[in-house]
């Protein structure tokens, strides 16, 4: 028989730790359905039939933030056999908050007080029994970072669930509230499970607007159960969500006075408070936080990752597997076309794709520890005030700033803001910033055409921050993300050292992630790219020029005349660059025969006809490469962030608008103002184009809807 | 009685009520900030935004947007 273990927790409760430790590696990461937060299961070490399941962090079971809702529809629908409840014991009054909501669910409930280490470090003092006989079910002492406490811990949840000993809801509210919960149960009772009978009882007389919705009671029996309620709020004098939650916090702080003694006199600094002293100090925090940037910036991007990088694309990909490749081929008489697949194609194209993980699994250590050590959060602390000014939270800086090295991790970054509408914008803005293979095309744009310009590349830079700010401005005012700024309530978690294990993990899941899902469609695309660009539509091997891709590079022009690189080739290389952003590098390079000593070809592939410059179009290429939507995988990884093909298609939309219309702008107006080109329709329709860019950003906003939810719509179902 | 925006760095007050409504004033009641829930105010951000407050033992930050909508008796420091 199998046994369903979920472990529930406030975030930063020692959670994950204490998960990674019962499941050891065996774990398996999956999605929900439908939304972007990541549940966990894994079978308990040693008993393949114990399942455990690792709930998101939440505080608690209001139906407010996705993890929430997705936390408590598992744990009220899916029932499991039983749940752990972690609590940190340094924390332990508003842990106990959630508590008082598992318990109401009836189902066996053993509750671990983490950190107990600490807590008898600290010479508080917990008692225990008490703690156990005032809450009604188990409390075992662990500590997850020391593997203290674990075994004992799941033996008494799996002795539990064989038991169904179901856990005595402690007497949290009192004499009035609980006789208009019982009226409630005793009016509902029909029409739900005896076992849920007190949780949905409790959450109608909080007017729970999801309770509400799925019960679906007629209208008389609603009105007859809003009497009792406005009875209650009429006599407590305060509305029915403010009675529950006040009467849970009463109970709390009546079951901690009983059991928690604290030596610590209040007032004292912890070591935390005194990191915080110089961390999120006034004067010192914006200066640390700059070089905690560069540090991460500079070693996964700018020395260790490139160094890594370069050596895979050109030592590992390049020289060696490439030609042991085409020795092995040659050796065996395999047939030319596939020598070329293998070697040309898919060395090429999935090598490239795979060059740039170790730079990933560099930001990802450097994610995992800002994360785990809690000093994310002082980030988002010290930056917020910047960026609510254009619609988002201080959330929202990590993500741009690791933009900076490559989007995909950038947009997996965005997974630790909570706020919906917030994550949604973050990843439409977050690949703004020139990434490290956009850096390959300013590379040789300007060596072609700017030769020895210092200012390009920096520029770019800041057109990218002024983009962010800009697109970030007007897309506030659209009716999704118009309306009040998301409030910005959260935690700053006490400092925890990073453990080896637990970056480690972290890093691991998201770099497996990302090879595997990026790694199979590279791996498709460079195959069809390959074909197209070796073969004829009759299916002979021939020069690319009049390839199947040529081809489509003629009946694609049109799309990019406007912009000024309209000539197939430069249509193709467009193209290619929405696979990787390098591609279009190597595909100017090939299509032009661009070497260090001449760069004619690469003029004559922007020289077309009724174009006044080369040059011009040239930097129009540029600005259309760097502000479109970023690579496939990119792309692939933000319609698999946002979770709704609908928000993918927005997102890329979006994204090919800006870089379209910036594209265009640069060349029609370059053209008028520059090259002495004769004002005419595409200037006026530039014009448009502006006045059109000003109006979404200085506009009055749309209405945003009153009152939403923190995080945006309650999506989830 | 005041709001808890305008409790200074190092002050502490005792909450009264909570104006506001919705989803917000939820979730800063499930944060623990209830009628009666004892705060001080820890520091401000470097940008004078958001604040950073202690309560129930640990520290939570929020904008003062927010802070306007708790208001507390302040308590004399000791």
């Amino acid at each position: 028989m199998e046994i369903k273990i979920a472990l529930a927790g406030n975030p930063n409760c020692g959670k994950t730790t204490l998960f990674n430790d019962l499941t050891g590696s065996t774990q398996y990461v999956g999605n929900w359905p439908g939304v972007t937060v990541e549940k966990k299961e894994g079978r308990l070490k040693g008993h393949k039939e114990v399942i455990i399941q690792d709930l998101p962090g939440i505080y608690s079971l209001s139906p407010y933030t996705m993890e929430e809702v997705v936390s408590r529809n598992y744990l009220v629908n899916e029932k499991p056999d039983a749940i752990i409840n972690i609590i940190d014991g340094t924390n332990i009054e508003r842990n106990l908050y959630l508590t008082t909501q598992i318990l109401d669910l009836h189902i066996p409930t053993v509750i671990a007080v983490n950190m107990y280490d600490l807590v008898k470090k600290n010479g508080d003092r917990i008692d225990l029994k008490k703690l156990a006989g005032e809450l009604g079910c188990p409390v075992i002492p662990i500590s997850a970072l020391r593997k203290e406490g674990g075994s004992e811990l799941v033996e008494m949840a799996i002795d539990l669930a064989k038991k169904h000993q179901k856990a005595e809801a402690p007497h949290v509210l009192n004499g009035s509230v609980e006789h208009a919960i019982a009226h409630i149960e005793e009016s509902i009772s029909p029409f739900v499970e005896k076992n849920n009978l007190r949780w949905y009882a409790i959450k109608l007389f909080e007017r729970d607007e999801k309770v509400i919705e799925e019960l679906n009671l007629d209208a008389p029996l609603m009105k007859h159960l809003d009497m009792h309620i406005q009875d209650c709020e009429k006599e407590m004098d305060d509305d029915a969500e403010s009675i529950i939650t006040n009467q849970r916090y009463a109970y709390i702080q009546n079951v901690v006075d009983d059991t928690v003694h604290m030596k610590r006199a209040r007032g004292n600094m912890t070591l935390s408070d005194r990191i915080d002293r110089v961390v999120t100090n006034r004067w010192f925090a914006l200066p640390i936080f700059a070089v905690v940037m560069f540090l991460m910036y500079y070693i996964s991007v700018s020395t260790v990752g490139t160094w890594a990088t370069d050596w895979t694309n050109d030592k590992l990909f390049g020289e060696y597997i490439t030609n042991a490749a085409t020795a092995g081929l040659q050796a065996i008489g395999s047939p030319a076309w596939l020598e070329s697949l293998i070697v040309g194609g898919l060395i090429g194209g999935v090598g490239t794709v795979l060059g740039f993980v170790p730079q990933m699994v560099l930001i990802f250590i450097f994610m995992a520890i800002l994360e785990d050590s809690g000093y994310m959060a002082r980030v988002a602390f010290i930056m917020d005030r910047v960026f609510r000014r254009f619609g988002l939270s201080g959330k929202s800086f990590v993500p741009i700033l690791i933009g900076t090295g490559c989007g995909v991790p950038a947009i997996m970054a965005t997974r630790t803001i909570e706020n919906e509408r917030d994550r949604r914008m973050t990843i439409m803005l977050c690949t703004y910033l020139p990434c490290g293979a956009k850096l390959t095309i300013i590379g040789i744009i300007v060596s072609t055409f700017f030769p020895g310009s210092m200012f390009i590349a920096p520029s770019m830079y800041f057109l990218g921050i002024a983009v962010i700010v800009l697109a970030g401005i007007a897309l506030k005012k659209v009716g999704y993300f118009a309306g009040d700024p998301a409030p910005f309530v959260m935690e700053l978690p006490a400092y925890h050292m990073p453990t080896v294990k637990g970056v480690a993990i972290h890093t691991w899941d998201r770099a497996k992630h990302f090879m595997i899902k990026a790694g199979t469609i590279i791996f498709s695309i460079t195959v069809v790219l390959w074909f197209l660009q070796t073969f004829n539509f009759r299916l002979q091997m021939v020069d690319m020029d009049q390839s199947m891709l040529a081809s489509i590079g003629h009946a694609l022009h049109w799309i990019f005349v406007p912009l000024g690189f309209g000539s197939w080739k430069g249509t193709v290389a467009a193209i290619s660059a929405f696979v990787a952003k390098e591609q279009a590098t190597s595909t100017l390079a090939l299509l032009g025969g661009f070497s260090e000593t001449s760069s004619a070809g690469m003029h004559a592939i922007f020289a077309g006809a009724g174009v006044p410059s080369a040059t011009l179009a040239a930097f129009s290429f540029l600005i259309f490469n760097l502000f479109d939507p970023p690579c496939l995988v990119a792309m692939v990884t933000a319609f698999r962030e946002q979770g709704q093909a609908r928000w993918g298609w927005y997102t890329v939309g979006f994204q090919f608008l800006v870089g379209f219309m910036m594209s265009f702008i640069t060349y029609q107006m370059g053209a008028w103002l520059i090259y002495g080109v004769s004002f005419g329709i595409g200037q006026a329709a530039a014009l448009v184009v502006i006045a059109f860019i000003v109006y979404s950003v200085v506009r009055k906003p749309s209405k945003g809807k009153a009152d939403r939810l923190p995080d945006g719509q309650p999506a989830v179902k | 009685m005041k709001t808890l925006k305008e409790l200074k760095v190092g002050e502490s007050g005792t909450v009264v009520k909570l104006t506001g409504a919705g989803p917000t004033k939820r979730r800063i009641m499930d944060m623990g900030v209830i009628k009666g829930a004892r705060l001080m105010v820890r520091k401000v951000a470097p940008l004078g935004d958001p604040i950073e407050v202690n309560l129930r033992g640990y520290e939570l930050s929020l904008r003062k947007a927010e802070a306007e909508n708790i208001l507390v008796d302040e308590i004399a420091a000791e």
